[in-house]
This record gives structure tokens, sequence and C-alpha cells, in this order.
């Protein structure tokens, strides 16, 4: 086995374990989160996912980024299927292993460079779509920083990526229609692998190559290494970034909600509670019930990640930021502090600190922080209108509705903090049976008048 | 339009005569004390009695499913209310509830069941659909509305939360007029401003109140009628129309206030 091999091998070895243990701690992360059932149904849930992760249903309702989403997505699965070829050329040493394949090896390489040369030009637009058309969505006061330089991050690394992949066939096709005996003085023999012709694209790269064998091959050889590193080092990014939802847009629909919209969660521990007080039998001074196996008190609603299901946990970590969900939030539009793209960021990045809490002090440590106040105000959660926007555009089937119903639970069941008309509210049904002021003896009035 | 004809039977008093109600009217508060909402309520008893559907309301045993407090957080205060309503409900042994409001047929059709609630429950438009497909009611003054506009604004707790489109939009094409759509409809319906209890309280601080936004985006069809299916989202088209002293040009009507002209009722 040679040099090239071994390190090659290491390499690899080594990305996928530290990738497998970034991924693990993002499964740890999400488990953190309360128990919900995301099992039953089990046909129509692959139906959703083929339909709306695969088949990318939602991007496409704005066809301009939903179209160029779907190249990029076809390109960067279909060119990825090379990688197998370049692993196990990388392992054993070999030179395009797969072009006994023949005539189809030369199509398909030739259709992984159309590909490529689509995921360029589509990410090429993505990044002036950005940066220079100024997209209203990409601008909110969520996206400072971080979250827009993660973007521009993965955009262009794609481009370099297949820059690279269509450089190194330029230079490897020149090599390999250099006749044998010129390889062989050259000490270039792997390269004599009886490959005759030119890839569609990569060949308008070639009249920039230098003639020189030994620097084509140096320049074949980089593009190579560069281009397999640069994917297992952009797969370790992922954990790190809001593209990991190239992962996650997968489980993430499996397990959407497959109830109607306008059904929100029914609290069963209040259920519990409510029919005591209508059980005529009811002793209401007896002591609860012990619950079975919940040593915690029970709290209503959410005040920190923890509160949350695993499902809302892991909406928040297949976030790619598009902010669809904010753009088409009325609350949004018309100038109120809501983003429900911000409420999932602000959940994916207390969790993060949750999690880092954990692997540093251990499991009960408490940084005295929480998602309510620290990351989302009141404000915020009181603007929504729940009117599902968010819910129905995000593509991958996130529910910002249901965390900020959740933390509304908590200030209104927890802390008494809701609005004071609200409370108004509330005791007109208590006392009326409707949310206004009027008596429940006259509710059939318009009936003579 | 006269009042004299309204035939409303109250749930007990039908029971009293040995009769049982083939659907349940659920009138919901906006319906029963709002005045604007109460000539909507009219207008489906009036469409209700003309087709002979045997139907009653609670009236002072109704009281509100709980939607408000639900949307605010108030859980204990929701299921106080579905508590009670579903102890009315199944005594009466009601099988079938029809509501003049987006809000009570969710509450009703999605969350009541959990808590031992199970009915059919239909949006008012839907029944109406339905008895016109059964040739139970017929809309023969259509013509009333020809050269009308009319534009359709999607009660979020219609549209997205339960996927109802397609129902008002049939009884609207029953009747002689032009129909536009808004550039967000149907699934990209844009929000009154009133849902998740924001019809109880002054909205948070923006530069523009929701209801605005939507009535602008409407009066840009320039309309003569912008049709809904529900009394909140009436009542915040029809400020927003005042707001942008349109109200000669455009009304604010419900379908079946709508339906009931057309069947000239």
């Amino acid at each position: 086995m040679g040099i090239g091999s071994i390190i090659f091998i290491l390499c690899f070895a080594g990305a996928a374990l530290f990738f497998a243990k970034n991924v693990s701690k993002i499964r740890r992360n999400i488990l953190l989160g309360k128990d919900v059932d995301r099992n039953d149904n089990s046909s129509e849930r692959w139906k959703t996912m083929a339909r709306v992760a695969l088949g990318q249903s939602k991007m496409v309702v704005r066809p301009v980024p939903g179209i160029l989403h779907i190249l990029v997505y076809v390109g960067f699965v279909i060119i990825n299927a090379e990688v197998l070829e370049i692993i196990l050329d990388g392992i054993t040493g070999t030179h395009r292993m797969f072009s006994g394949l023949g005539s189809l090896y030369f199509w398909l390489i030739n259709a992984f460079e159309f590909l490529a040369v689509l995921v360029m030009v589509s990410c090429a637009i993505f990044l002036v779509r950005r940066n220079i058309v100024h997209i209203k969505r990409f601008f909110n006061p969520e996206m400072k920083g971080w979250p827009t330089s993660d973007a521009n991050i993965i955009l262009i690394t794609e481009i370099a990526l297949m820059i690279a992949f269509l450089t190194m066939n330029a230079a490897d096709s020149v090599l390999m229609n250099t006749d044998v005996a010129a390889l062989q003085e050259a000490h270039l023999g792997k390269y004599a692998i009886g490959f005759e012709g030119y890839f569609s694209f990569s060949q308008f790269l070639i009249p920039l190559l230098p003639d020189d064998l030994s620097t084509l091959m140096g320049i074949e050889r980089g593009m190579w290494w560069f281009h397999i590193l640069g994917i297992l080092a952009f797969l370790n990014y992922l954990p790190y970034s809001k593209h990991f939802h190239i992962l996650l847009a997968f489980p993430n629909t499996y397990f959407s909600n497959l109830k109607p919209k306008g059904q929100f969660t029914n609290m069963e521990a209040v259920t519990n509670e409510v029919k005591l007080m209508f059980d005529p039998e009811a002793d209401p001074y007896a002591a609860p019930a012990p619950e079975e196996g919940d040593a915690v008190p029970q709290s209503f609603g959410a005040k920190d990640v923890t509160d949350l299901t695993w499902k809302q946990l892991m909406d928040a970590y297949s976030c790619t930021e598009c902010g669809r969900c904010t753009s088409n939030c009325p609350a949004n539009q018309t100038g109120k502090l809501l983003s429900p793209r911000k409420i999932m960021m602000d959940t994916r990045d207390r969790l993060e600190e949750v999690g880092k809490n954990i692997d540093k002090h251990g499991k009960d440590h408490d940084d005295g922080k929480s998602l309510l106040n620290d990351y989302i105000t009141s404000e915020e959660l009181w603007a929504c209108t729940s009117c599902n926007a968010c819910v129905q555009a995000c593509p991958v089937n996130i529910d910002p509705l249901s965390i900020i119903m959740e933390m509304r639970r908590y200030l209104v069941m927890e802390q008494s903090a809701a609005p004071n008309e609200l409370n108004v509210m509330f005791t007109n049904i208590e006392n009326n049976g409707a949310p206004w002021q009027f008596a429940q003896a006259d509710r059939l009035n318009w009936k003579n008048e | 339009m006269s009042n004299e004809t309204l035939t409303v039977p109250t749930v007990a008093e039908m029971v009293g005569r040995g009769e049982v109600p083939e659907v349940l009217f659920w009138v919901g508060c906006a319906g029963s004390f709002d005045d604007r909402a109460k000539k909507i309520t009219k207008a489906i008893v009036k469409i209700l009695n003309k087709a002979d559907v045997k139907f009653a309301v609670l009236g002072t045993e109704e009281a509100c499913t709980g939607d408000p407090a639900k949307r605010s957080g108030n859980e204990f205060l929701f299921q106080m209310q579905a508590m009670m309503n579903i102890q009315v409900l199944n005594g009466y042994e009601i099988k079938k509830i029809v509501t003049g409001c987006p809000h009570c047929f969710n509450t009703l059709k999605n969350e009541y069941p959990e808590l031992g609630g199970n009915y059919e429950v239909v949006h008012h438009t839907q029944l109406i659909q339905d008895l016109i497909n059964k040739g139970k009611l017929t809309v023969a003054d259509g013509a009333n509305f020809k050269g009308k506009k009319i534009t359709f604004h999607d009660p979020c707790y219609l549209g997205r939360a339960n996927d109802v489109y397609e129902a008002p939009r049939s009884l609207l094409e029953k009747l002689d007029a032009e129909l536009a759509e808004m550039r967000r409809c149907k699934t990209n319906g844009f929000c009154c401003g009133a849902g998740g209890a924001q019809m109880f309280k002054e909205a948070e601080k923006g530069n523009k109140e929701v209801n605005i936004e939507r009535t602008e985006e409407a009066l840009e069809l320039k309309p003569d009628i912008i049709a809904t299916g529900c009394p909140f989202c009436n009542t915040m088209m029809t400020d927003g129309v005042k707001n942008a002293e349109k109200e000669d040009e455009t009304k604010v009507l419900d379908i079946a206030e709508l339906i009931a002209t057309a069947a000239d009722l």
C-alpha cells in the first residue's frame, strides 16, 4: 500500500469519526426534548417525506429559488456518486477504477460535469441574490453576522468543489489521452488506462492548462485531493452550520405533524385536573395520585428548550434559515418583533448552549438562563396571530407556531403573565361564557332583534 | 330584510317535543353578540329555513368553545369550556354541527374529540354547498351580482388550518359575478390580524396593522365586494375598508349573506 493510500485512509477515517461524534451530540441534544409519538401511520409519513424532502414540493412554491435549489440538490446528490470511485481509488491506489465501464462511464462523467456546471451557476445566482440583489428576507436582524457568513461559506465551498472537479477532469483527460510511451517516460504510466476522448465541459478548461506532463499531474492530483478533502471538511462543517438541513430534512419531514394545522396539542395533565373538577365523586382534598415514573414536578408550557418535544428540537436543527416563514408572517410583515425564523434559530442556539453545558459541567447544570427572556421575549410571542403561514411556508415542515404556543402556555399558566386585555377576556369567558361582557342569558336575543 | 319568518328552535324545545335536530347550528359568541355578525347568523338561519333543514341552536346553553383561551395559552380555561360544552352536546346526543365561525369550527372539529366530543363538524360554506348540490337550495338570483367583482379572503382557520378552500369559492361561482383572487390567497392567504386571540388585545408595536395590510391588498383589485367566511375577518376587513375610506365602493360581506341575497331570502 502506497503512502498516498495510507494518508487517504487516515483522513477518511478521521473525518468519519469526527462527524459521527458531532452527530451523536446533536442526537443527544434533540433527545433532551420531551417524548411525543410520531411513529404512527408510517405509510403516510414515508409519502410526506418523499413528497416534501425528496420531491421538494414546497420549495417550488417560489419557482426561481425552488428550481435553482433543485439543481443544486440533484447535482449534489448525483455528483457524490463519483465520490464512491474517489474513495475506492484513494484506498487501493487505482486510477478511475470504474473506467472499465467504457462508454457508460464516459456518459456518466459527462452527466456529472453537466450537473457540476448547473450547481456552479445556481450557487453563483444564490450569491448574487444574497449579496447584490439583497433579497429582503436575508436581511432581517437575526441574519446579522454568522448566519450570513454561514450562507456565503456554503455557497463558495460548493462552487470551489465543482471547480476542482472540472479542473481535475480537464487535466486528467489530457494525461489519459497522451500516448503511452510519453507517459512511461515521465513515470506517469498510471494514467495509461486506454481512455480516449475529452469530457463535454471540462474540455473547455484545457487551453488554460500547461503542457508539461508532470505539472498536469500535479494539477490533477492537487484537484483530486482538494475535491475529496474538501468534501470531508464540508461534511464536518455541517453539524456547525444551518446546512445540516441536507440531512435532517428527511427525518424531519418523516416525523411531520400529520394532523390538521389548526389542531393544537391537548395537554393531558390539564385534562386530568379538569376531569377531577367535573367529577362529583372526587375528593377535592385527596392527595394527588403519584405520577407514574415521573419524579420531576410537572410544569405547564415551555420556559426552556428541555420543555419542548424532541420533534420541536429536531425542527430547530433542520432549519436552514431560508426565511420563508418570516416573509409570510403577518406580524413580521407589519413590523412586529416576531420572526418565526428567529424562534427556530434561538431554539437551536439555546439547545447548543445547553448541550455545551452538559459537556462541561455534567447533566444537571443550571446556567440560570432560559429560552424565554434570554432568547425570546414575550413581546415576540404575543405578536403571533396563530395563522399557520410559517408552518405552511416551511419547505421542510418545521412548526414554529407550536413553540410559540408552548411558550404562551408557560407565560399564562405558570406566570399569569398574559397581556391585561387577555386577562379580561379570560374573566369574561369564565363568568359569561363569552369573550366579551355579555350575559349568557342574552345569547339568543339576536333572534328577536 | 324582515325577521318575521325566522324559525330558530332551540335544542331544548325540540327535544321537549320529542324530536332531534339533524344538525346543530353553533352560532358562536360573535354570531350571538356582535351586531355585524348577528346579520350573518340571520342569513345562515334564512338559508337553513329555506332549505328545510331540521336544525336547532343551543341558545343560552351555548358557551364559548374556548378557542381564544387556547390560542392565548390558557389551556385550563379552554378545557373547562370544552368539557362543559361537551356535556351539553353529548347530553343532547348531537351528531352533526354547523358553525358560522371558522374558529368554532376548528375547535369543535379538531380539539373536542380528545376530550370526549365526537361530532361531524362543518363550516357553513360547506353545508350550503351541500344543500345546493342536493338541490335543496337554489340560487336563482345570482344575476343580481352581474358585473360585480368579488374577492374572497381565506380565513386562516378555514383554509390553512383545515384545508377548506374549495367550498367558499364554489359558492361564489354560483353568483354571476367576476371572481378575482388576491396575490396571497388559498394556502398563501394573509391573515386578517384577528387570530390567536389578537381580536381581544391591542397589536404589538409595529409599523402597520395587519388588517390594513390585508385590506389594501384586497382593495388593489378594486372589488365591489370582499367576501369572508368568518365574523372576525369580517370585522377586521370592514375596519380596513373604513380606514381606506372606501366603504361606499367596497362592501365586506359573508358568503352566507351573498347566498341569502342570491336566493332572494
